[in-house]
């Protein structure tokens, strides 16, 4: 059974139809990058994987559990969904360790000595071990991203969605973040990646899943849909991007 | 006729100010209090809550202080609720310095870019955990300084309840001047009063307004 089961899911704004009957799953271990243009939907695809928005018909489980939009709900599937912002929402009046450690104290209840201890892991993983009483203003925006991305692993989640993660830094600063991600695809780690990275997406990438007006128009393996695209949507999509 | 000195004067102001001062903490404390509670309803986002609330709002501020004293004072009076003059100014200087303070506490909540909300949801965090751990500590630090600005406004709305009776320190200004008939002095006092209570308020506030300004 694959760890994210998305079944017909249709999501409308108002009277906008944005996800037109969307199916994909995704196995446990996946790393899958969406790409496609401007309003296809991407970013509200993964927002409805993780109760951020509702969607009208159809179904996603994660882990077996139902996605849904109320709170009860969303709060059992944050442990094993996490998320990432384009815009980090790091919380500015906390540390960067108590940034790491609010919801594992909290949320799962760990004490505070065994919150600083993940919290300290996630840090080194992602190559700040030596920030942890830095606030986040003090940080380089992928300083701050990669708190973020400690932040979200301190719950020890399922999947990873990423919005785009990378498109408010500097160019110089990317390949930081990158690096991360590439090294928690390593380890195993389930990731749904909307992304503009063609490179990362090609070569990091287990699929590609190009979506298109709200439907996924094409997807497949990820170094065969850019080198062998099938629709003329994607070939123009791929030239124009790459 | 007695003859009041100087000293006098200002002794019997001083200790009408103690009742001005006493005033105000209450309305501010009051305030406060109903303040919270109405922000938390309205984050609620029931729209029939939201809608009173606003309503609530549009009519403190919408009306003059002194027409609230007066209702409260002897309208409740009137349907037969008999209510003292302190009673009814703190009644009043409560609701009016609630309805500012939910609206100016609004805007400090609203400003908060709504990626933190997302943020504390997808962490798990509870609607009551993210306004308790997220929002309202970076809130109350943008709201400190509008707050005690707005303070001087209660201070300067206490006057108004000499009107209906109570005597704080522009009542007991407007008696002794009637005793003394030296109305440039006696004012000249109860103003210097005035600006020693609040002054020290808003010099507070516009500190405040610049340390957070900077820290940004
Ligand atoms: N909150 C909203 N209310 C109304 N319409 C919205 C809202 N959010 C998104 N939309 C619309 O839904 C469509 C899909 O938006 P979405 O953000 O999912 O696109 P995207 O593929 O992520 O685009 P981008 O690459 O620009 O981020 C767009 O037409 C957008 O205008
Ligand atoms: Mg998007």
């Amino acid at each position: 059974m694959s760890l994210v089961n998305i079944h017909e899911v249709h999501k409308y704004y108002g009277d906008l139809h944005v996800l037109k009957g969307i199916n994909l799953n995704i196995k446990a271990g996946e790393v899958i990058s969406i790409i496609g243009r401007s309003g296809s939907g991407k970013s509200t695809l993964l927002r409805c994987m993780n109760g951020l928005e509702k969607y009208q018909k159809g179904g996603i489980t994660v882990d077996g559990k139902e996605v849904t939009t109320e709170e009860i709900q969303v709060r059992i599937l944050a442990r094993s969904v996490g998320m990432i912002f384009q815009s980090f929402n790091l919380f500015p009046h906390l540390t960067v360790g108590e940034n790491i450690m609010l919801a594992p104290t909290i949320v799962l209840k760990k004490s505070k000595q065994e919150a600083q201890e993940t919290a300290k892991a996630m840090l080194e993983k992602v190559g700040l071990a030596d920030k942890f009483d830095s606030f986040p203003e003090k940080l380089s925006g992928g300083q701050q991203q990669r708190v973020a991305i400690a932040r979200a692993l301190a719950m020890n989640p399922k999947v990873l969605l990423c919005d785009e993660i990378t498109s408010a830094l500097d160019p110089e600063l990317v390949g930081d973040v990158l690096k991360v991600l590439e090294q928690l695809a390593k380890e195993g780690m389930t990731l749904v990646l909307v992304t503009h990275e063609m490179n990362f997406a090609r070569d990091v990438g287990d699929r590609v899943v190009f979506m298109h007006q709200g439907k996924v128009w094409e997807e497949g393996p990820a170094k065969e849909v850019f080198a062998n695209p099938q629709t003329d949507e994607l070939k123009n999509f791929v030239n124009s991007v790459l | 006729m007695i003859e009041f000195s100087n000293y006098d004067i200002i002794r019997n102001l001083l200790i009408a100010t103690q009742w001005t001062v006493l005033l105000s903490l209450a309305a501010f404390v009051g305030g406060i209090s109903v303040a919270l509670c109405l922000t938390a309803a309205r984050l609620t986002k029931n729209p029939v809550l939201t809608g009173l609330i606003k309503f609530y709002v549009e009519v403190f501020q919408g009306t003059p202080l002194l027409m609230q004293m007066f209702l409260c004072f002897f309208g409740l009076s009137l349907v037969g609720l008999n209510i003292s003059a302190w009673n009814a100014a703190v009644l009043s200087l409560t609701l009016f310095t609630s309805a500012f303070l939910v609206e100016i506490w609004r805007g400090c909540i609203d400003t908060l870019p709504k990626g933190q909300w997302e943020a504390s949801r997808c962490l798990g965090l509870s609607f009551l955990q993210t306004l308790r751990y997220v929002v309202l500590p970076q809130a109350f630090k943008v709201a400190l300084a509008p707050s005690i600005g707005f303070s001087v406004q209660v201070v300067k709305g206490t006057a108004l309840a000499s009107v209906i009776g109570f005597v704080e320190l522009t009542k007991a200004g407007t008696m002794l001047n009637n005793a003394t008939f030296e109305p440039f002095k006696v004012f000249a006092f109860v103003a210097l009063i005035y600006f020693a209570l609040c002054y020290p308020l808003s010099l507070t506030s516009k500190i405040l307004e610049k340390k957070f300004n900077v820290s940004r």
